[in-house]
């Protein structure tokens, strides 16, 4: 178990391309942080710096109290989850699961004794005699899964370990990884493109745009206050609702109209306002007019997409609330306005 | 499932018949031809043939001469397949950790790959000239006095170097090509696995290989049998006398020099046992195993 901390790492490929733009942060022991962003945004980038397989072009990168820029792959105490889980093709699973304990000279018994137990943690124990290509996708992911705590490495890192995985099995890997995760207290660092894996299983979540780091927060914090709107696009499903508007001190202009609600904070300018789709109440005496072009039913709720001030918005309402096409009036609670700057889309 | 057909034989059967025809005119016929001459005892001035039964086999096995050139073509092969695919499989990991110019390479080598097997041999005797080949000085440093085509040893050494420089190119694409189908990710994941490179390619990468290694195993194998007639004749300088030669060589020395086309013919028959033998064999280990996906 160990503390990771980066400190100004940047990433230039060999042909000139900025993958990672300089970046710091820390990992405390034992907890789960997920990197999540749009896919080519140097999430493996980073992710492969810390294992090692990356050259780090600047910066320090410690794992523990130890500089391991320099330091082997294999030396670093980490295992990794690939992709597409990168069994050895020709080895049984058992010979896949003990390869890395075999390279460190543990001993026959014991390497036999530890592969046993993490099959038996991840129902391999029959399977332990097959090679990969005998396997379905789900139990390849637990032979990939057996590689990487067998070892009970310092840090477990995971490149998009459940995207070739379908729904319903993505589902489930993803409670039993964390689960993993919080029983063996090991540091973990995971890489996905998938808002709601990264929701439900990051203890700390950072998003990165472009090479960049938008915001580093709890999932909570990410959620309900994100620091751009990138971020505000990106992580919630349906995305929160963005919108143009004037802001007068705390009266706020949505484009257009004559509507004015009262906002948290002052300002003078154009903003862009930000309003998640549950955020909204439907209501024949509400401020703003709202025009319903599609009614989408999901059973535990329903989701109206349409337009205000010709800007398109989204209404979550509960499965009882009473919804239909056309005109209507809403209500924004002004405690979940988010108010970003027009040019720069950073918070305000 | 819809399934393409014809809707007669005959079509088929034409479209077969020149395919067919060339392996009847080319192989079946000269086979049996050569299989039924290796009972009969021709003479030498062509007035006719007696039938000898299995003298011509048995008489192979009592022969000195016979034995010593399969001696020398089993040695011969053994080194020509062991060094063309060793160097080969080196080049080829080097090659393979080099991004940039790997097409360069691959280019460069693609063209000895080329070059006919007597031009080989041609080349072989300009590197090995008595007075002017770079090859013979270099011998001579270490104090051989290197007399191509005089001296048993040294034209079996130009035999080997040359059937190995030739055969590398072909080897070396292949390796490369099943070294870069490993998907990268396998051989990270042993980075972080194993620290020891050497431990990683005779681990990983190399059993990874193995369906490509046994297919060129048994290529250079009949490369070194049957392929490099070219390259032993040129280099011999049509002086059978003391030099070495391989069975294949010898059917042609004995049948078309000597005018002992029984017992050439007998020899020949032995040698398509022998292929008959790989083919079989390839077979049987290639359906068995070595597939991984
Ligand atoms: N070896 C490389 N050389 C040059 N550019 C690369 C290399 N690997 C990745 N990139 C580029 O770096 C960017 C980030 O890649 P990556 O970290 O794999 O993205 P992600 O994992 O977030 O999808 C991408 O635009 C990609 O094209
Ligand atoms: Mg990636």
């Amino acid at each position: 178990m160990a503390q990771v901390s980066l400190e100004g790492i940047r990433k230039v490929y060999p042909n000139g391309f900025r993958a990672v733009q300089t970046t710091s942060f820390t990992i405390q022991d034992g907890e789960f942080v997920v990197l999540v962003g749009p896919s080519g945004c140097g999430k493996s980038t980073l992710l492969r710096m810390i294992a090692g397989l990356e050259e780090i072009t600047e910066g320090v990168l410690k794992i523990g109290d130890r500089v391991v820029n320099d330091v082997d792959p294999a030396d670093r105490d980490i295992a990794m989850v690939f992709q597409n889980y990168a069994l050895y093709p020709h080895m049984t699973v058992r010979k896949n699961i003990g390869y890395g304990l075999k390279n460190r000279g543990t001993p026959a018994a014991a390497i036999d004794a530890k592969v046993q137990d993490a099959a038996r943690m991840l129902n391999l124990t029959e399977y332990l005699d097959r090679k990969p290509a005998q396997l379905s996708g789900g139990q390849r992911q637990r032979v990939a899964m057996g590689r990487a705590v067998v070892r009970d490495p310092a840090l477990f890192l995971f490149d998009e370990p459940l995207s070739n995985l379908d729904a319903k099995l993505r589902n489930q890997m993803r409670i039993e990884i964390k689960a993993l995760q919080r029983r063996l207290g090991t540091t973990a660092v995971y890489v996905t493109h998938d808002q709601v894996e990264a929701m439900t299983m990051a203890d700390r979540i950072i998003v990165l745009n472009e090479g960049r780091i938008e915001q580093i927060g709890t999932p909570s914090e990410i959620y309900h206050n994100p620091a751009s709107t990138f971020v505000a696009s990106f992580m919630g499903a349906p995305p929160m609702n963005l919108i143009k508007a004037e802001l007068d001190q705390q009266s706020v202009r949505i484009n257009g109209c004559r509507d004015l609600i009262h906002a948290p904070q002052s300002f003078d300018g154009p903003v862009t306002l930000g309003i998640r789709p549950e955020d909204v109440e439907v209501d024949e005496q509400g401020l703003v007019s709202f025009h319903v072009d599609i009614l989408e039913e999901l059973g535990a709720h329903r989701l109206l997409h349409g337009r205000i001030a010709n800007q398109p918005f989204s209404v979550m309402l509960g499965k009882d609330d009473a919804a239909q096409v056309g005109e209507t009036k809403i209500n924004l609670k002004p405690e979940a306005l988010r108010l970003f700057d027009r040019e720069t889309g950073l918070r305000l | 499932m819809k399934r393409a057909g014809f809707d007669t034989i005959w079509l088929p059967m034409a479209l077969l018949i020149p395919q067919l025809m060339i392996i009847a005119i080319f192989f079946y016929w000269p086979a049996g031809w050569a299989l039924q001459s290796s009972f009969f005892l021709q003479d030498p001035f062509g007035f006719g043939s007696t039938f000898v039964g299995a003298e011509n086999y048995t008489s192979l096995l009592g022969n000195d001469q016979y034995k010593r050139v399969a001696g020398f073509t089993i040695l011969y092969s053994v080194l020509v397949t062991f060094f063309s695919l060793a160097i080969a499989l080196l080049l080829a990991v080097k090659a393979d950790k080099v991004i940039k110019g790997a097409k360069t390479y691959r280019t460069l080598l693609m063209w000895v790959y080329a070059i006919a097997p007597p031009v080989a041999g041609f080349l072989g005797i300009l590197f090995f000239d008595q007075s002017t080949g770079p090859l013979t000085k270099f011998f001579q440093m270490f104090g051989w006095d290197f007399k191509l085509g005089v001296d048993y040893n040294a034209t079996a050494t130009a035999m080997v170097i040359v059937a190995v420089w030739k055969q590398i190119p072909v080897n070396f694409i292949f390796f490369l090509s099943g070294l870069q189908s490993i998907p990268r990710s396998v051989r990270e994941a042993a980075m972080i696995d194993n620290r020891s490179a050497t431990g990683r390619f005779w681990q990983v990468t190399f059993p990874l290989l193995a369906p490509t290694a046994f297919f060129l195993l048994i290529i250079n194998i009949t490369y070194a049998l049957f392929d490099t007639f070219g390259i032993i004749d040129a280099l011999m300088k049509g002086e059978p006398g003391n030099n070495p030669m391989t069975l294949v060589y010898k059917v042609y020395l004995d049948g078309f020099r000597g005018n002992d086309l029984g017992g050439s013919s007998a020899q020949s028959v032995v040698l398509m046992a022998l292929v008959l033998l790989l083919t079989v064999f390839q077979f049987r280990l290639v359906e068995r195993r070595i597939h991984y996906t």
